[in-house]
């Protein structure tokens, strides 16, 4: 199928400001795409430069295969979801759903008609008649949603719309939102700073980091295999360990030390490790660490590590250790009992391992 | 708000003598705050007072007393019979050359300034910044200073010494003022309802009458009663760029105080400035509360 948005080579600068740089990205009809990265990556102008809203230096922008670089917002089909809803203040929540219905001089019998779809969709028809500041946070983004909806354009847009909820109606909001998207089988493109985010609801996520995009996969390509050390630092929480470790041949793969500030070095041993430099960063997700004899496998690798602090999150149990100069977090189970400053026996999972250049921090294996 | 405390205080053992001290504070407070309003309120009282005299009473009585008999006649002459100069045509012609001033005066320049301002604050372009710190210095320029280029620019534009030329000079001086007003309410305005409304397919005229212009009624209401002040109290230009017929009640009323024949007719004077002071007073009352209202606006999130 021909991809419904195709970013290429796009450009966008401040005068000398590169905000982003060749950014290549292309989804297909039914995607879920999600740009994520820290507060100023880019991500919402890369957004904005999608609706049209800011115009771009360099590249182009395709929409349903029509070149719509330097088309005007308006007829880019696209439809928008802000953080701050920009619900028009002085209209009903009817007014403003109908709103771009009625500049586009579309017959008040089907504005009517759409109308009542889109409010029985998002239940939001007791408040058609009341003005944004009488509705709450979620009731305004239910609403900012149906002026999207109404439109059926080729492409939604999100722009972090989710943000000024509070924690429990964003997870609600969130699910929502996950559900639209399969009912209605459209093309989104969502722009959030959380990864949590990003990974519940993507089907595609691009990481971008200072205007440049890191990695573009699926959310477990980027969540297993990310492509450098900001991607593994930025993905998962809490975020993956990143150690710094030393690695040399032995027979079948290889054997990974981790320096400990306090006793002998932890030496495991990757049977698959390829070739690999000697010094290397060692990426393990906390969930890959476990108490030992409860994973088995080739791959799995014991060491006794000192416990520096216990952390209980309810359905686990975190414990922080020390190694290669850094915190190292294994997530346990909730009723394990682990006391600080006791040594434990834990699993490394050299199956899910990853290893990251230290210089570049690009991923080796 | 302030009995509640009172209450409380009174109902705990031993705190009597606080209450009283709250309660004679409050007294002082209000006996000072009715002095002042006295003080303020004495010319006016003195100006009404005047005016419903007669002048052999004024001449005989006090200043302060109020009328033996009360006479309208001097508003009567004020407003259709006092001389200025050669004519005794009272300020009513002058009276409504104000009127015919200040009205499209105000409105022409709060259209354009809140145009201005949603321009600078909303459409941001190139210069913007520089345009508007460029109409911000035009707020501090002193009427003096522009008197001459003004005259030889109506001269130029042929309009000198007319009620349009004048309705000229009032909103040009006016837009500095009425931009910066519209321009630091829409600043207060996410930009993302520009964008949305973009999206939406609207266009710039669009945003601005189906968007902007509702929301605007607290700044209008400032607008209004800043331009309508300013332009009906303008002395200035209306004495420098009229000519005869077209003065505005302001120069009338001057005229009148001193076009004495014989005997100065003090009746007469302040019922004139009572009626070329009315207008203004009454849009403050009509929309003083939305005065506040709007010079405060922004300032707290709503």
């Amino acid at each position: 199928m021909a991809p419904i948005l195709n970013i290429k080579n796009l450009d966008k600068a401040y005068g000398p400001v590169e905000i982003l740089k060749d950014i290549n990205v292309a989804i297909e009809p039914g995607d879920f795409l999600v740009l994520v990265g820290p507060s100023g990556c880019g991500k919402s102008t890369l957004l904005n430069c999608i609706a049209g809203l800011e115009p771009i230096t360099g590249g182009s922008i395709e929409i349903g295969g029509r070149d719509m670089t330097s088309v005007s917002p308006k007829d880019r089909d696209i439809a928008m979801v802000f953080q701050s809803y920009a619900l028009y203040p002085t209209m009903s929540v009817a007014k403003n759903i109908t709103f771009g219905m009625k500049v586009r001089g579309v017959d008040a019998a089907t504005q009517e008609k759409k109308l009542k779809e889109v409010a029985h969709q998002l239940q939001i028809e007791p408040y058609l008649n009341r003005r944004p500041s009488q509705l709450s946070g979620g009731q305004r983004q239910r609403v900012a949603i149906g002026r999207a909806l109404v439109r059926d354009p080729k492409l939604f847009l999100f722009d972090e719309p989710l943000s000024n909820l509070d924690a429990k109606l964003r997870v609600e909001m969130r699910s929502e939102i996950k559900k639209l998207h399969h009912r209605l089988g459209a093309t989104m493109v969502y722009v959030t700073h959380d990864q949590i985010e990003a990974m519940t609801l993507a089907t595609k996520i691009v990481v971008l980091k200072g205007g440049v995009v890191q990695q573009i996969g699926s959310p477990a390509e980027i969540y297993n295999r990310p492509a450098n050390l900001f991607v593994a630092d930025f993905m998962g929480s809490p975020a993956m360990n990143l150690v710094p470790a030393k690695t040399r041949p032995n027979g079948q793969g290889r054997l990974i030390e981790i320096r400990r500030e306090d006793g002998a070095p932890i030496v495991l041993h990757d049977h698959h490790a390829g070739d690999l430099p000697d010094e290397v960063i060692l990426g393990l997700r906390p969930e890959d660490v476990a108490e030992a004899g409860f994973r088995a496998g080739e791959d799995v690798q014991e060491a006794e590590c000192l416990i520096d602090m216990v952390e209980p999150a309810g359905a686990d149990t975190y414990v922080v250790s020390r190694l290669g100069g850094a915190p190292f977090t294994a997530r346990l189970h909730a009723e394990t009992v682990a006391k600080p400053g006791e040594t434990m026996r834990l699993a490394f999972d050299l199956a899910k391992v990853s290893y990251f250049e230290p210089q570049s921090g690009a991923r080796l294996n | 708000m302030t009995d509640i405390p009172l209450s409380t205080q009174t109902s705990v053992a031993g705190a009597d003598r606080k209450g009283w001290s709250t309660i004679a504070l409050r007294w002082l407070l209000f006996v000072m705050l009715g002095l002042f309003a006295l003080f303020y309120l004495m010319p006016l009282f003195v100006m009404v007072t005047t005016s419903l005299k007669s002048l052999e009473e004024i001449r005989t009585g006090s200043l302060i007393a109020l009328p033996r008999s009360v006479t309208l006649e001097a508003w009567r002459t004020a407003w259709s019979g006092a001389c200025t100069g050669i004519q005794c045509e009272g300020l009513r012609p002058y009276f409504w050359n104000s009127v015919l001033l200040a009205v499209p005066a105000v409105l022409i320049s709060t259209v354009l300034g809140a145009l201005n301002g949603y321009v600078i604050a909303q459409w941001r372009f190139k210069g913007a910044n520089i345009i508007f710190a460029l109409m911000l210095f035009g707020c501090f320029i002193p009427f003096q200073v522009v008197l001459l280029p003004m005259a030889r620019m109506l001269g130029i534009l042929g309009i000198a010494g007319t009620i349009p030329g004048l309705i000229f000079v009032h909103v040009i001086y006016g837009l500095g003022f009425t931009t910066l007003f519209f321009r630091n309410y829409y600043v207060t305005i996410p930009h993302e309802l520009v964008k949305a409304a973009k999206v939406d397919g609207a266009g710039f005229l669009r945003i601005f009458f189906a968007i902007f212009l509702p929301l605007s009624l607290p700044i209008i209401t400032v607008s209004v009663i800043w331009q309508f002040t300013q332009i009906w109290n303008d002395f200035l230009f209306g004495v420098s760029f009229s000519s005869a017929g077209t003065q505005p009640v302001t120069v009338a009323l001057n005229n009148i105080v001193n076009s004495t024949t014989g005997v100065k007719e003090y009746n007469v004077d302040m019922a004139a400035a009572i009626i070329a002071g009315l207008p203004t007073l009454f849009v403050y009352v009509l929309a003083g509360k939305y005065f506040i209202r709007g010079l405060t606006a922004g300032s707290v999130k709503g």
